[in-house]
């Protein structure tokens, strides 16, 4: 941790003369809560699954290069932002703006605050339609073992609407350390369809936490997806805190070798008559290992709530682990709630089935796991991504093919 | 040509199969009748090379190949085919793309390129036409939501797409009304070649009404303990399997 300190402590000068004012105004209290509490170890409910303190050892280089973006629609770099962005940002990460930040507050979040340089803001005025999808690409490049803090702030004004894609690849054999926080302020009546898709390499290492405050008659719909990957903690975080509004959770996650994936969510209801959906489902083969902790959180008050969350797992190798932890937690009495989580393993009746019909065994194992992981990729409303979704998916199954041409397995 | 000799086989460390010989030349059908527990799905396991099963002694060949040597899918792609007696479900596979899946495999395995697209919805729609099968089911997972029917009749559906020269059909009657077993035997029929040979696992002689078998064979405890015609299937329908197994 004390690298971070003194990295922290190296750049401070230049951080102060380079970055925005909003970035600069909220560091010092977060590099000191941040300095108070270290990484979370595995005490820290959230973290339990993942080893943070070992991705965080090696020493990486900090890019600080500000970002530059270039006429892509209803984005910006915070310098170019169209509004005063001081009230979102670090705000939207705990369950209220109103709430001073607090120890609580996690570990990673307080570090990509005190660090980051530059954040990107994603600003739909009010009662706007994205015509497009809105497309955030990450590349990992370069030569030496390198450090991203990326921060993004998305303002979906009330009616907004807007489909929002982020996918991070990585090139060649460096080793990559990505800390991520994204805040998203999705007001009255807007609705938001938000896709993250991970492919990158086993040396790279993602911590990313996305918050979501939600008000009334808002839909928001987050679908993320592990491809490929070394090791990656996805935190997400909604605060539902307008009626009559309605988040749906999509994850898929396709883990193999020594792959390790872990996604932790709150939903956090804190109003009445809202609906909550989450389906994420697991493929783990050779040795990888699969978390997901998902908590719903029914606060007094919040009246005729519906919740289902469901995490379906399949371990296809006698070595591969799954943990999965759903989590109910209701502090109102009239509610509609359902959570349920299952760990199988490849039914052996359908692969002799197939088997018999002259389909090889290989072949048959990823039919399988394909059907399975389909369904959540089905639940996904942008079609054209689902479509290109299941090929990938096809693609990443196939050992054939991801063995043929990727730099994975070099 | 298939040739067992003197097959001993376990499942869950229990011997089943006690020393079978049997020799199906091509385009014979052979009746397999017997007991509840005699063997029979065993057999028909074993020759299609279900992991879940144990040859202890003997062999198979097939066409002179060394059968327990193949894995399921090459007994499969050598031309080996089994209608099950309970058609599993396959969530989230649709019959289309596992019979893409099966169909290339097959031409794989000869060294064919994969079919083209165009000919096989061709080749689809003929055969679904010849068994009778609605092109809604095609659409959807493998047999799941199927009804009992539908899934024999699906069995049938998929021999023809792959064209065996050898088929076991386990118990194919069973859960089949008058009229799908009609459609069943019948579809089975025009799917036959010079070459085609069978065997008919079957305790009921309605459905030997339609596939008449050249040889019937009586199994019990593990041992083929009778041979005979097809009035052998009629004796036993009438009759009974008591006077056999006093006999024996």
């Amino acid at each position: 941790m004390t690298q971070y300190i003194e990295l922290y402590n190296e750049i401070l000068p230049l951080l102060q003369k380079q970055s925005h004012p909003v970035l600069n105004a909220q560091r010092e209290e977060t590099m000191a809560l941040f300095a108070q509490q270290g990484f979370p170890d595995k005490s820290v409910e959230r973290y339990r699954y993942t080893d943070v303190a070992a991705s965080f050892a090696p020493n990486y280089g900090l890019s600080l290069a500000p970002l530059t973006i270039k006429d892509v629609p209803y984005v910006y770099a915070i310098k170019d932002a169209p509004i005063d962005v001081s009230p979102y940002y670090n705000k939207v990460n705990r369950p209220n703006p109103s709430l001073p930040l607090r120890e609580e507050v996690d570990s990673l979040t307080l570090l990509n605050t005190a660090l980051a340089h530059d954040a990107v803001v994603i600003y739909v005025p009010k009662g706007e339609k994205a015509k497009q999808p809105i497309r955030i690409e990450n590349t990992l490049n370069g030569e030496q073992d390198t450090m991203v803090v990326r921060r993004v702030l998305i303002i979906m004004e009330e009616l907004a609407e807007a489909t929002i894609f982020f996918v991070d690849h990585a090139n060649g054999g460096s080793s990559y350390l990505t800390s991520q926080v994204i805040e998203v302020v999705a007001k009255d009546g807007a609705q938001l369809d938000m896709y993250e898709m991970e492919e990158t390499t086993e040396k790279c290492h993602r911590y990313s936490n996305l918050y979501i405050q939600v008000g009334r008659n808002a839909n928001i719909r987050h679908n993320g997806v592990t491809l490929s990957n070394g090791v990656t903690r996805n935190g997400i975080d909604v605060y539902l805190q307008g009626e009559c509004s309605e988040v749906t959770l999509n994850g898929a996650v396709i883990a193999d070798r020594k792959q390790h994936v872990d996604v932790n969510t709150l939903i956090d209801h804190q109003v009445p008559q809202c609906v909550s959906n989450e389906l994420y489902k697991y493929v783990a083969d050779d040795q990888a290992v699969g978390a997901f902790a998902g908590r719903i959180l029914v606060r007094e008050g919040a009246q005729q709530t519906i919740s289902h969350e469901t995490n379906n797992n399949m371990c296809a190798s006698e070595e591969a682990r799954i943990y999965t932890q759903p989590m109910l937690e209701i502090y109102a009495d009239d509610v509609k709630c359902a959570h349920g989580s299952t760990v199988g393993v490849m039914d052996e009746a359908a692969l002799f089935y197939m088997q018999q019909r002259g389909i090889p065994l290989e072949e048959a194992r990823t039919l399988l796991k394909n059907a399975f992981i389909s369904q959540v990729i089905d639940e996904m409303k942008w079609e054209s991504f689902r479509d290109r979704l299941h090929i990938l998916v096809d693609k990443r199954l196939s050992k054939e093919e991801r063995c043929g041409s990727c730099k994975i397995c070099k | 040509m298939l040739e067992i000799k003197n097959l001993h086989a376990t499942v869950g460390g229990k011997e089943i199969l006690k020393g079978v010989n049997l020799t199906i030349n091509d385009g014979e059908i052979h009746a397999l009748m017997g007991t509840n527990g005699a063997g029979k799905s065993t057999l028909s396991n074993v020759i299609v090379g279900n992991p879940a099963y144990e040859v202890t002694e003997g062999s198979i060949t097939f066409d002179g190949q060394d059968l327990l040597a193949m894995s399921a899918d090459e007994r499969a792609n050598a031309g080996i085919f089994m209608s099950f007696q309970m058609p599993v479900e396959i969530p989230g596979v649709s019959m289309t793309n596992f019979m893409k899946a099966a169909v290339n495999a097959r031409r794989k395995a000869r060294g064919e390129e994969p079919m083209k697209a165009a000919e096989f919805i061709k080749l689809m729609k003929e055969k679904r036409q010849l068994v009778e099968i609605d092109q809604k089911l095609m659409s959807r997972s493998v047999n799941e939501g199927f009804s009992g029917g539908e899934k024999k009749r699906n069995e049938i559906f998929q021999m023809a797409m792959l064209e065996p020269t050898f088929c076991i059909l386990d118990e194919t009657d069973s859960g089949l009304d008058v009229d799908a077993l009609r459609i069943v035997a019948t579809g089975f029929n025009k799917l036959r070649t010079e070459k085609t040979s069978a065997m008919v696992i079957t305790h009921y002689q309605r459905l030997l009404d339609y596939i008449k078998p050249d040889i019937v064979h009586v199994l019990i405890d593990g041992k083929i303990v009778m041979t005979g015609g097809p009035d052998l299937a009629q004796k036993i329908e009438d009759e009974g399997f008591d006077w056999i197994k006093n006999n024996a």
